[in-house]
């Protein structure tokens, strides 16, 4: 690969404007792209094509001359790699390829599936009331992140997975350093170890019992490691990667759908009054807010065209989701929020092999929560001033840290 | 008439198909797509099918 002179190219990641977390990229970064498929630098000194139109990151996503494996070297990183052991990285499926992925993520598939979300869903709404009554019973004003968005996707993931809840701030706190760019990379490598020797016991105690129990974690132990076709280091890997992307993600899409919403209050009102329509605004939701604004990594394995751009092997990329979903190509007035579209082409689970395994959970969580905020709370209304409301600028998963309410 | 032809070895279950073309579409006891019914499905049903399919499973046959 040939020397790139680095210093001219914009800087990315790409920051929201710090009064509207609703644009992903600014227009002063925008008019800095020379092109749909083009070079930025990374904070990490290096640089990698970004890719940034909905057909150009839709084929690259699904092509097979991409890899994801981050331990790659030349791998576009947005922050040091902590040194990690191998041993660290075991099961942490989305950062493999090919046959190595599939066989971990076939074990999953099953357990997320449409029609066994819809088993769960009775046990969502009891977790959405009871977070409801509870945070109607306190004080006003109140955080919402801290006292719905976060526990609901909790409380259902640690059920799913067999997790006791208990320990939540433990691994709250770890997730957070985990997801965080600007963590000391030696303080991720620590809160991978705590939350993989946290899980490693926890799967320990099933395996001792004479049941492992019920959820998704005892039947693995039960259909999978007990007959020999997973190691226990793999099992606690795919553990570690359900249980934060179980909750961070529908965490942060609820506070910042909420606070959109608060700017649309005939939506709320929609939600209120037909529940039916719930699916198609959590659509756009996810279409207009996709939470994942740093994009999604990979590396050339093969020279290959995207975009009409020769990328040589061995070249990083980045398939930028948020632009993906504002490409006036695919959406008809992109930058607008419009829940009566059609916005099911959207990318925010990504695409591809490692389109998110979790989906159908996600789209529940989120439909029941805000159905159940617009029934419960109608007059639900800011507490603060939206330009002043902490967002998580350097997350992995963009949001809002904090969102002060009252009703 | 066309129709459509699924391949579950490339099928990585992440249910779109069953999301958007219920009636053609489910997932068996792996998570992997099945074919409901192969008998004159919709085709804009169908094409959408294909369209959002993230691994590339499906595609459309015949016609």
């Amino acid at each position: 690969m040939g020397e790139v002179l680095t210093d001219r190219l914009p800087l990315f990641p790409f920051l929201s404007p710090g009064d509207d977390p609703f644009t992903p990229v600014t227009g002063a970064d925008l008019r800095r792209l020379d092109g749909p498929v083009t070079r930025v630098k990374l904070p990490t000194g290096g640089w990698t094509w970004l890719v940034t139109r909905h057909r150009d990151v839709k084929q690259m996503l699904r092509s097979d001359a991409f890899s994801a494996d981050a331990a790659r070297p030349g791998f576009p990183l947005l922050r040091q790699s902590p040194p990690q052991s191998a041993e660290g990285r075991r099961g942490g499926f989305i950062r493999m390829d090919g046959e190595e992925h599939l066989r971990l993520r076939r074990m999953l598939t099953a357990e997320f599936m449409i029609k066994n979300i819809r088993r769960i869903e009775p046990l969502i709404g009891q977790v959405v009331d009871d977070a409801l009554t509870a945070f109607q019973a306190g004080q006003r004003p109140a955080d919402l992140v801290a006292g719905f968005a976060l526990p609901v996707p909790s409380l259902v993931i640690c059920h799913l997975l067999g997790v006791p809840y208990a320990d939540h701030a433990f691994f709250q706190q770890r997730s957070v350093v985990l997801l965080d760019r600007s963590a000391d990379p030696l303080a991720v490598r620590d809160a991978v170890a705590g939350l993989r020797s946290y899980l490693g016991r926890l799967i320990e105690d099933k395996r001792a019992g004479a049941t492992p129990g019920d959820d998704l974690l005892g039947r693995l132990i039960t259909e999978r490691v007990r007959p020999g076709e997973l190691e226990v280091g793999e099992l606690i890997g795919m553990a570690l990667l359900l249980l934060i992307a179980g909750h961070e993600t529908t965490a942060n899409m609820i506070g910042l759908s909420v606070l959109l919403l608060l700017q649309h209050p005939h939506v709320w009102e929609r939600l209120r009054g037909d529940p039916a329509q719930a699916d198609a605004v959590v659509e756009e939701l996810l279409r207009y807010l996709t939470i994942v604004r740093q994009g999604l990594p990979r590396q050339a394995i093969r020279d290959v065209e995207v975009g009409g751009r020769r990328i040589r092997a061995g070249e990083p990329v980045t398939a930028l989701l948020s632009l993906a979903n504002r490409d006036a190509d695919v959406f008809d007035d992109a930058e607008e929020f419009d829940p009566y579209r059609e916005a099911h082409q959207h990318l925010a689970f990504g695409f591809g092999v490692h389109q998110c395994i979790g989906q159908p959970l996600a789209r529940a969580e989120l439909r029941i929560a805000l159905t159940g905020l617009a029934a419960r709370l109608p007059g639900l209304r800011l507490a603060a001033d939206p330009a002043d409301l902490p967002k998580r600028d350097n997350s992995i998963v963009y949001g809002l840290s904090e969102l002060p309410v009252t009703w | 008439m066309s129709g459509v032809a699924a391949d579950r070895d490339v099928c990585v279950g992440a249910g779109m198909c069953v999301l958007t073309a219920p009636d053609l579409f489910d997932q068996d006891d792996e998570g992997l797509v099945v074919l409901i019914d192969e008998s004159d499905p919709d085709p804009a049903l169908t094409q959408r099918a294909v369209l959002l399919c993230p691994s590339g499973a499906l595609r459309v046959t015949g016609n």
